[in-house]
């Protein structure tokens, strides 16, 4: 058998077992290398720039003050919030890409809160009707899909994405009834003089709040997956359905409970993006998030502490892409572009990481 | 498990002191920039904050009037783009004021919160925003808006248009009674009223007979639905369109119909060469070079000021000779001088009728606040007193002869 001759390619490939962690971190480490020289090597031939002024000009968008470091903890702390909502669900093998959307309900449903019960109970009061409101609005907008899904086998895909413009198209409606003033569908912001509704702030520091209950959701959602029941339960239908139903599992029960999960937390972000950082509300308050979601989610492999790494590592490159068009005069797709060849590039690295390129070897032709 | 915690860990506390070796670098290079400036008040610098990029004809324009203005005043100028209505605007004017601007500008309406927060914290910064309506109620000593009079540019533009249906009419392409025009517009909200009322009141000063049908889009950028309202105008029977909205849908739209059209923002003759006629537009760099002058000066800046014909605020692009009619050009110079003079005022109430009765009186909503309640008496002598009690209009009658259509 050894001696029939056939073609051997090139090289194949194979999957590996798995790699101990601190070689999957040097090839990770090394792919980030390789994408700050490629994305320099076309920065200098694009723009004539030094790429290392530009990366330098990145480096200091997003710590150069300690504003600047504040705003960014912020930013992440945002977008990890959103991530760690889509992750549940996504675990489950549930494609919420309705996520943008659930926020927006969210806030809608805290501004809503804001404007028609605001200065007319305690404060505290407001902030426990805004909390309830906003998880309650957006867990009801992620359960409408969930439930479709769960009892008449509707494409989740198709139904979340199409939830999000039915909120866009809610939220422009009430920026129509609660504009001020009158034409502008503009609501500006809510109670700027009496602050009613306003999250409080920790200190003087305005994102604090924001970002402790962040940091508790994170630890919250990495011990509901790893340890709980439920999570346990939402791993096994993500795995496989039929084993699911196989040991029992009320498969139905899981998609929607774990929905409602997934949109309450977006329903958090929702709250600390109008009560607690822009007190208003507008079309883009969500501002992508509920996309780079997903991918921050997938980068971390569903793992809520990675999840922090990989959010920063987002929002880093944002923050810094906004401080080179301001510097260097180059238009912001230019910073997508650069965020782009990086984001390639760790994406492309797993590849490496789950599977071995074997290359012909003479060698072994001789045998 | 633990392996993994650790190295994030480890990996978090890299980036944390990192972060601090940089914040270290960063505060002290603005505090040198900070003492050097606070000596001599001649070396300024100018902090602007965009809505879009100059992808926007909207912000191109600030774009455009900012570089000119600073370079001729010898200013230093920051720009930073794609800023949204939000929290967003103010950290940018934080960060501003953390680089040592000590003007600070934004381009768009629903800015206009969060520049007044960053101006509440930062009482030795001057702020500047287009388009708001809060100066004059907030009464901040740093909070300024800015608005021209574009009423008059429309005015202009205007007869322009009611040129152009005359000739059609002369030419027997149309009846005296189907001179109908076409405005795309934005959001029913003054100032985008005041705009068109005036447009229609410069063409009916040349044509009696001509009416207008509006038709709104529900967004200040949205070309397609741009594109569809004109469209819509158009197959209604309108023969000539103008628009007060962002992009070039109106316009192209007008091109593909062959439509003759009045533009906004700036010339669209090199994607309209056969039918654009004129545009108004406002050139911003009069104010920017006023607000300098005052800080260099000390002077304190007006809390509403609203640019003029005058002052070059308001200006009329070339007029295009192959899609207008003959002698555009010298009428509207001569409505200009008289403008300038005082002749004309566009909201003479004399040349307007609402549900069928002259006005002699008139409560405008010039104060902002959540009850839309007319706080102020407007018409004074026969005229209405447009961008006079704050520098944006609030000029928002329905008058007879324009239709609003759904």
């Amino acid at each position: 058998m050894n001696k029939t001759k056939t073609h051997e390619p090139l090289f194949h490939i194979a999957k590996r077992d798995s790699l101990p962690v601190y070689k999957s971190w040097a090839i990770r480490g090394m792919a980030i290398l390789a994408a700050l020289i490629v994305a320099g090597v076309i920065t200098m031939l694009l723009t004539g720039e030094n790429p290392i002024q530009v990366y330098a000009t990145m480096f200091k968008g997003a710590f150069g003050t300690s504003r600047r470091i504040w705003s960014l903890l912020q930013s992440l702390a945002m977008l990890l919030c959103v991530a760690l909502a889509v992750t549940p669900a996504f675990k489950m093998r549930f494609w919420n890409i309705g996520a943008e959307g659930q926020v927006l309900i969210g806030g809608l449903a805290t501004a809503a809160c804001m404007i028609t019960l605001g200065n007319k109970m305690p404060n505290a009061l407001l902030i426990l009707v805004m909390i309830a409101a906003s998880m309650a609005a957006a867990a009801i907008w992620a359960l409408i899909p969930a439930f479709f899904k769960a009892k008449f086998n509707t494409n989740e895909t198709l139904f979340t994405l199409m939830m999000n413009y039915v909120a866009i198209q809610l939220v422009s409606y009430f920026e129509k009834l609660w504009e001020n003033p009158k034409g502008s569908s503009n609501i500006g912001i809510i109670n700027q003089s009496t602050h009613a509704g306003w999250l409080p702030t920790i200190g003087k520091f305005d994102y604090l709040l924001n970002i402790i209950v962040v940091l508790a959701l994170a630890v919250f959602m990495y011990i509901y997956l790893k340890y709980s029941k439920h999570g346990y339960e939402l791993t096994v239908v993500g795995e496989s359905e039929n084993t699911a139903r196989y040991i029992g599992l009320n498969v139905k029960k899981v998609i929607m409970r774990t929905m409602i999960l997934s949109g309450a937390i977006c329903g958090i972000a929702g709250l600390l993006l109008v009560g607690g950082t822009n007190h208003t509300i507008t079309t883009t308050t969500a501002g992508g998030r509920g996309f780079t979601a997903i991918m921050v989610s997938w980068l971390a492999k569903f793992n809520p502490i990675i999840m922090i790494l990989t959010a920063f590592l987002i929002t880093f490159l944002q923050a810094g892409a906004g401080e080179i068009s301001t510097v260097f005069g180059l238009n912001e797709s230019f910073s997508d572009i650069i965020t782009g060849i990086i984001i390639f590039f760790i994406i492309g690295c797993e590849f490496f990481i789950n599977y071995k390129l074997h290359f012909r070897s003479s060698h072994k032709e001789v045998k | 498990m633990f392996k993994k915690l650790l190295s994030i860990t480890l990996a978090a506390l890299m980036v944390l002191s990192l972060a601090v070796v940089f914040t270290g670098c960063g505060s002290e290079n603005n505090s040198v920039a900070g003492s050097s400036s606070s000596g001599a008040k001649d070396s300024l610098k100018f902090g602007f904050i965009y809505l879009h990029d100059e992808n926007s004809t909207y912000d191109n324009n600030f774009l455009t009037a900012a570089k000119e203005a600073c370079e001729k005043m010898g200013v230093e100028m920051i720009n930073k783009t794609n800023i949204d209505e939000s929290d967003a605007c103010k950290e940018a004017a934080l960060d501003l004021v953390d680089q040592g601007c000590d003007i600070i500008f934004a381009d768009s309406f629903g800015h206009e919160d969060f520049m007044i927060e960053a101006a509440k914290a930062n009482p030795d910064v001057q702020f500047l925003h287009a388009t708001g309506t809060k100066a004059h109620t907030e009464k901040l000593a740093n909070f300024h808006n800015a608005f021209a009079s574009i009423y008059e540019g429309r005015y202009l533009a205007g007869i322009a248009a009611g040129m152009k249906i005359n000739e059609m009419i002369e030419a027997g392409k149309i009846t005296k009674d189907e001179a109908k025009m076409g405005y795309v517009g934005a959001h029913p909200y003054a100032e985008v009223k005041s705009g068109y009322t005036s447009f229609y009141l410069g063409a009916k000063s040349v044509c009696p007979t001509v009416t207008m049908e509006v038709k709104f889009t529900g967004s200040w950028y949205d070309e397609t639905l741009e594109k569809e309202a004109a469209n819509k105008l158009i197959a209604d029977g309108c023969v000539l369109i103008s628009q007060h909205a962002d992009s070039m849908g109106a316009p192209t739209a007008c091109e593909a119909a062959g439509v003759p059209n009045v533009s906004y923002n700036g010339s669209t003759v090199k994607a309209c060469p056969n039918t654009f006629i004129v545009s108004s537009k406002i050139n911003w760099a009069p104010y920017f070079e006023y607000a300098i002058n005052c800080v260099k000066e000390g002077k304190a800046i007006d809390a509403d000021w609203t640019g003029t014909v005058a002052t070059g605020s308001v200006q009329l692009t070339e007029v295009n000779e192959k899609a207008a009619a003959k002698g555009t050009q010298e009428a509207i110079d001569a409505a200009k001088a008289d403008l300038e003079s005082g002749k004309i005022k566009v909201f003479d109430t004399a040349n307007f009728t609402a549900k069928g009765a002259t006005l002699d009186s008139y409560m405008a909503d010039v104060d902002s606040d959540p009850e839309f309640k007319g706080d102020t008496e407007v018409i004074k002598d026969g005229v209405f007193e447009e961008s006079k009690y704050r520098s944006a209009p609030y000029f928002d009658i329905d008058i007879d002869g324009i239709s609003v259509i759904e």
